[in-house]
């Protein structure tokens, strides 16, 4: 039975008590860094927001109003709970720990430091075990988020349903039809990662970009990224995305009928999904814990031993896309809903679809000694093609809708 | 260890098949389908098919259920069905006569061929055996875009065609405005 539990190094050959032991540290210790690093990423996002609003924000609660978010959690737990009359109990109940669960799983697969340099393939050492400092390694790794964000849909959805409300329904059918439709542009973008690094899992994909020439950001061209980072932005119904809970029209989405306890689930997977999301960009396009290295010189940290440098560097980049997050949603307007599914499946499916295959071609093309210039010209040439074949579709039923009285 | 996963799983894939079945209300039946997937799913794991069993959850729990949940909610039929009512005259007859047809179909195939599933048993390399963690995933690739390729393209085509008709179905336009 290794095979199941075998995903992580240290678990391969006989189950001793050390092993065991250094498993159940690192849950601890993801759980922990996750709950933390969420407190600490609300009283960011409201100091930050502040501070562009030109205001001061939390400041009473600790230093700098660090607790804010502990009281305020304080506060929701000794909230009455209560539970609609024409709500359905069980999927009301259930539906916020099927929002938080996922938050937490994706967590588990992210390379959280280690020392990827030379032949270490982020290998640490702890008690005298090799293994990494990621909760899991599953080969099958960036597919594991996929499969997590899948089921995140279902927490939104239930508890907008059970809600027995109807702007909480109202909200939840957007959610899913939103993240469903980003999900596949999210996929198709992570699939060009897969191609370049040629493997699913999330160390070897760290492992494979040591230096900003290695990047996948640069290795797949840039387009993949920004395909993701905005995928990712509507999957994490983010504004500019979070129709959601559009307050000016469904008074406050699908956790309306939400309160105590079960509302800071929520509030809590939504942060929560924000920081892995970033932490996931990091990893797939950034190098994750892989210090900064231009060639072959290294911006190493002194003083620092490698595999905790590893997590330096991994905090670094990811409070980078955390303040991008919060600086989208201080500056840009919300999308409307008929917008945001024609961006989604008339723009971002479309390019990611053909970079993917432009990328294809440029790997063939290198595996079989092909001419580059010639290569990337056909393929070039065949994406323009489909290009404006995609734009006459689009033409043709634009043309047919007005026929047919349509408004949009 | 084996035998408790398997245990555990098998539960989890009868509870939810049961539930799909006679829980009266529709979303709880979806609900108990999205079970018995994932307990398929850590099936598929403790056979060392990892990747079949991220593509069961994303493809089916995450995608076909939550269609299914979404068409529940937004036609409203959210409520207790009246089983009373028979729409086509003797289907449940003809159903439970398919059921037990399937039954003895699947039977018949497990029993005649179980020498050669051990057999087979130790021809797929495990991704965690075999020295490369990708194994698994690459040879479920060279079997899809070399051996069957054909069938591939096919199925593909065939999705391809059920869209389009979907679509053609969805718009069809009667007189005048949309139908």
């Amino acid at each position: 039975m290794i095979s199941l539990l075998a995903i992580d190094p240290v678990l391969k050959g006989d189950l001793l008590w050390t092993p065991l032991l250094i498993v159940i540290l690192k849950v601890l210790v993801v759980f922990v860094t996750g709950l933390v690093a969420t407190m600490l990423m609300v009283w960011f996002e409201r100091k930050v927001v502040a501070g562009m609003g030109n205001r001061i924000g939390p400041n009473k609660a600790g230093p700098f109003g660090l607790l804010q978010t502990l009281a305020d959690g304080i506060k929701l737990f000794f909230k009455e709970d209560l539970v609609p009359d024409r709500a359905d109990p069980f999927v009301f109940k259930i539906a916020p720990f099927l929002a938080f669960v996922p938050a937490f799983l994706s967590f588990s697969i992210i390379p959280l430091g280690g020392d990827f340099r030379g032949d270490n393939a982020g290998m640490v050492t702890w008690f005298g075990h090799e293994t990494r400092v990621q909760l899991a390694d599953p080969s099958i790794g960036v597919l594991f988020t996929l499969a997590i964000s899948a089921i995140a849909v279902y927490g939104i959805m239930l508890a907008g349903w059970s809600s027995g409300s109807k702007y909480p329904l109202l909200g939840s059918v957007r959610a899913s039809a939103q993240m469903v439709s980003y999900e596949a542009a999210l996929g198709l973008s992570l699939a060009a990662v897969i191609l370049v690094s040629k493997t699913l899992s999330t160390s070897g994909i760290v492992a494979a970009q040591s230096s900003i020439g290695n990047w996948n950001v640069v290795a797949t061209g840039v387009v993949p990224f920004i395909i993701f980072f905005i995928a990712a932005t509507a999957e994490l119904n983010r504004p500019p995305f979070d129709l959601v809970e559009a307050e000016q029209e469904l008074v406050g989405g699908f956790n309306t009928e939400y309160s105590s306890i079960r509302f800071s689930l929520f509030y809590l997977a939504e942060f929560m999904n924000t920081v892995t999301m970033s932490a996931l960009m990091v990893t797939l396009f950034f190098g994750g814990p892989q210090p900064i290295a231009f060639g072959n010189t290294v911006l190493d940290i002194p003083l620092l031993p490698n595999g905790i440098e590893g997590s330096v560097w991994l905090l670094l980049k990811t409070l980078v896309f955390l303040y991008t997050y919060v600086w989208l949603r201080a500056t840009l307007p919300r999308f409307r809903y008929d917008q945001l599914m024609d961006f989604g499946w008339k723009i971002l499916i479309p390019a990611s679809l053909g970079w993917f295959m432009l990328l294809a071609a440029q790997r063939l093309g290198k595996n079989e000694g092909w001419n580059t210039i010639v290569v990337t010209g056909a393929s070039v040439l065949v994406l323009i093609i489909c290009y404006l074949l995609l734009q006459r579709a689009f033409s043709v039923s634009n043309k047919q809708r007005e026929a047919e009285g349509s408004m949009f | 260890m084996e035998l408790f996963v398997f245990t555990c799983a098998s539960v989890m894939v009868l509870v939810g098949a049961l539930g799909v079945i006679f829980r009266k209300h529709p979303v709880h039946a979806a609900l108990s389908l999205v079970l018995t997937l994932f307990g398929i799913a850590v099936l598929f794991v403790a056979q060392s098919a990892e990747f079949l069993a991220a593509v069961q959850v994303i493809v089916y729990a995450g995608a076909i259920v939550i269609l299914f949940l979404f068409v529940i909610m937004l036609l409203g039929v959210d409520k207790a069905e009246d089983l009373k009512i028979e729409p086509i005259a003797s289907q449940r007859w003809i159903a439970g006569l398919a059921g037990l047809g399937m039954v003895g179909l699947l039977t018949a195939a497990v029993v005649s061929g179980s020498d050669v599933l051990r057999e087979r048993g130790l021809g797929i390399a495990s991704s965690v055996a075999g020295e490369n963690a990708d194994a698994n995933i690459q040879q479920l690739a060279n079997s899809i875009f070399s051996d069957y390729v054909f069938a591939f393209e096919v199925t593909s085509v065939l999705l391809v065609v059920a869209v389009v008709g979907t679509v053609l179905l969805a718009r069809r336009r009667t007189g005048k405005g949309i139908a």
